[in-house]
């Protein structure tokens, strides 16, 4: 057990560090996320230098134009991107999500033609995997994805709901129903599909913040080139899988630093504000120490990540913790500005505002807090299924 | 960066948790023949020479065994006062030793010696009825104190007592999980019902945050880090309330079984609430972290030393 950055771990957080000092604008600084991530051309800008300095995929191999990095490398990066309150990389699900599920089943087609543009943010990718009638129950989606019968082709029909930056998105990693006569769990195809495509129609979804970061879309006899399937036909749900374990396991150090962001400014509040009095500084000491617990959790998960290639299950409760300890700091956080709480275009701008209410998301998306602990109780302790 | 046990360490762990699982209640003289009593100790005195990460893991083994005899008091706690003649007694098994804190001395009747901010004492006085019987607490008599060499290390204690609530809480959930699966009502196992579940569930994420908070302490008090004192109060306060609380759930778990005197379930909830108790609630912990954090320069992330 050793805490500290070995040698090359150091040189590479001191790199890290005067980078992002040399690079980001100031105005990035504490960026507040959402939608307004898209507007303007300002964070694509700074993803693409993100990427151009090999800071994006810094732990994809190099053949895909990452940097084959361990992925302690990763951990240092965000954290000094915390430090700096640099924002994150727009292509959040590109990045997250269908690179890995390309890297982990795709052909080498597939990887050389999407991978290098999720990481430089030229095309930006949305999950279509929800559905008006399959949320927490992801294998009864229904969108159809069938085959033609040249084989050549697959036609997509239905709806998916639900799916962040579809208004913006070139790419969808999507699940449907590829033969309906086969059981469940057998049933599904994984393809991607063009989001320019004849018969995609994607209608923005209002939000509880006011913006719409996600949408609804709609396929009507979206043609699909074969070459576009990812696994096999009929084995959408492992790849499926693939894609829900990075977005809920590795997601766990990004969401660490999302919150490490949170508890610096909660403090520098607290501080501004004067907040002394011993109820207050119970609940601030009690955030520090609960992002410090997943900040060594991540840390614990990570060492067995780099030593055998799996990341431990202690890492399953990451994101179901910090989904509730973002609620509740950005609640803590409102209640320091007082009586004026409710006002948006307060001194910080309404940033606090927009967090609490974004917060009510964080225990929905990426698997509700009810299916992550039924996740939890069935895989990790081995209980009975509920279900 | 490496945040792992050694494979030396993992094996102590296992050779613990086996010798425990066959002789929960070890002789004292038995635990120095297992030197775990020196482990910290130098060789010269009779000791293994190894260092805090290992007496963590022992901690937390003892922890989930319900260990009731002096070791807390003796290695967690009076330790670092102790000179070198004493030191070499501890290792050899021929004094146990205890300190007074706030005026109470754990386990007073069953060791030799006590640490005083006034010198050592011996172990003499009254031992008063206490919650968790295992770990009795006494008031020492007035008598004669003589100097000592070292003095005693809060943080070192603080994250003795994380570790050893992150066993309690493991034990805790362990019991639980199992009764679930096997009890059964409304002709199905109780673990199936998500009111039941998911409270475990909980358990096991808060028992791995604590576990987290409570090696990283470990580490720091190990390293001598300068961060060792405000891990050590984030890491008791945290992982006491989370075996409190696994406690708590997995006697509801166990219905009237778990509320009855015999059923375990009630004694680790004792050691549970013990461990919160001493050297400073979870709230007088909080509060010291909210100062440290607070303090205008400290940007309220700890800085790895590089
Ligand atoms: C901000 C945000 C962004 C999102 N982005 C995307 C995206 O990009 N792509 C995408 O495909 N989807 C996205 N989603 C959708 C998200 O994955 C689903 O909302 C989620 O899986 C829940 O599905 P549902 O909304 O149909 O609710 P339901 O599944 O109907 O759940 C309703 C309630 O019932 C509970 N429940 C359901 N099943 C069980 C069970 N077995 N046990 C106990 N409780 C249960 C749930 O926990 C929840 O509280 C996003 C959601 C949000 C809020």
């Amino acid at each position: 057990m050793d805490l500290r950055d070995t040698p090359e771990e150091a040189a590479f957080r001191a790199e890290v560090r005067s980078w992002i000092q040399e690079h980001m604008p100031d105005e990035l600084r504490g960026h507040r996320g959402g939608a307004a991530r898209f507007e303007g051309e300002a964070l694509r800008a700074w993803s693409r230098e993100l990427s151009d300095a090999g800071y994006s995929g810094l732990t994809w191999p190099s053949e895909y134009g990452g940097r084959g990095a361990p992925y302690s490398f990763q951990a240092i990066l965000f954290e000094e991107m915390a430090r700096a309150e640099a924002p994150p990389h727009v292509g959040v699900i590109g990045l997250g999500m269908a690179g890995p599920t390309i890297m982990a089943h795709g052909t080498e087609e597939q990887k050389a033609r999407y991978l290098p543009k999720i990481l430089s943010a030229e095309e930006i990718w949305c999950q279509g995997f929800s559905e008006p009638n399959a949320g927490s129950d992801l294998a009864a989606v229904q969108t159809a994805v069938t085959l033609a019968p040249d084989g050549k082709r697959f036609v997509v029909d239905g709806q998916k709901v639900w799916s962040s930056f579809a208004h913006i998105a070139d790419f969808c990693i999507l699940v449907g129903r590829g033969d309906p006569e086969a059981p469940r769990y057998q049933n599904l195809t994984y393809v991607i599909v063009d989001m320019h495509a004849s018969g995609v129609e994607v209608r923005p979804l209002r939000q509880i913040t006011g913006e719409a970061e996600f949408n609804e879309i709609f396929f009507t006899d979206v043609e699909v080139p074969r070459e576009n399937l990812l696994g096999e036909i009929g084995h959408g749900w492992q790849v499926a899988m693939t894609t829900l374990l990075h977005e809920r396991g590795t997601l766990g150090f990004a969401l660490t630093t999302t919150l490490e962001v949170g508890v610096r400014k909660l403090l520098a509040l607290a501080r501004e504000r004067g907040a002394d009095d011993p109820l207050t500084r119970d609940r601030i000491a009690r955030e520090w120490i609960e992002l410090q617990a997943l900040k060594y959790t991540n840390y614990r998960s990570l060492t067995k990540l780099m030593q055998t290639g799996i990341p431990g299950p202690e890492g399953s409760g990451v994101k179901l913790h910090w989904s509730e300890q973002n609620q509740r700091l950005t609640k803590l956080a409102l209640e320091l500005h007082g009586p004026e709480a409710q006002l948006l275009d307060g001194e910080t701008g309404g940033f606090w505002q927009f967090q609490q209410l974004r917060s009510r998301g964080n225990t929905i998306e990426a698997g509700t807090s009810e299916v992550l602990r039924n996740i939890i109780a069935e895989r990790v302790l081995g209980l009975p299924r509920s279900r | 960066m490496n945040f792992s046990f050694t494979d030396e360490q993992e094996q102590l762990r296992q050779e613990a948790r086996s010798f425990l699982a066959r002789k929960p209640e070890p002789q004292w003289s038995e635990l120095a023949e297992l030197g775990w009593l020196g482990v910290s100790i130098s060789e010269a005195l009779g000791g293994a020479g190894l260092g805090f990460l290992e007496e963590a893991v022992l901690f937390e083994e003892l922890g989930r065994a319900l260990y009731a005899g002096p070791y807390f008091a003796t290695v967690g706690l009076a330790l670092p006062a102790l000179g070198e003649e004493q030191l070499a007694r501890v290792a050899s098994g021929e004094e146990r030793w205890s300190a007074e804190i706030d005026g109470l001395v754990p386990d007073l009747a069953t060791v030799d010696w006590v640490v005083t901010e006034a010198g050592a004492a011996r172990a003499e006085g009254e031992t008063l009825s206490t919650m968790d019987e295992t770990r009795q607490l006494g008031r020492l008599a007035d008598g004669d104190r003589t100097p000592l060499a070292g003095s005693l290390d809060r943080s070192r204690t603080l994250a003795a007592l994380a570790c050893e609530a992150v066993g309690v809480a493991q034990q805790a959930l362990d019991l639980a999980v199992e009764y679930v699966k096997d009890r059964q009502q409304f002709g199905r196992p109780i673990g199936v019902y998500q009111a039941v579940s998911h409270r475990l569930a909980d358990t096991y994420v808060e028992t791995e945050l604590a576990r987290s908070l409570a090696y990283w302490a470990a580490w720091c008090v190990a390293e001598g880090d300068e961060q060792a004192r405000i891990a050590a109060a984030a890491a008791k306060a945290f992982a006491s309330e989370a075996a409190v609380a696994a406690c708590e759930r997995a006697i509801q778990a166990h219905g009237g079984i778990g509320f009855t005197w015999e059923h375990v379930l009630h004694r680790y909830y004792k050691r549970a609430q013990w461990i919160e108790a001493f050297w400073g609630f979870p709230a007088a912990l909080r509060a010291e972290v909210a100062d440290w954090a607070m303090e205008g320069a400290r940007d309220g992330v700890p800085v790895r030393v590089a």
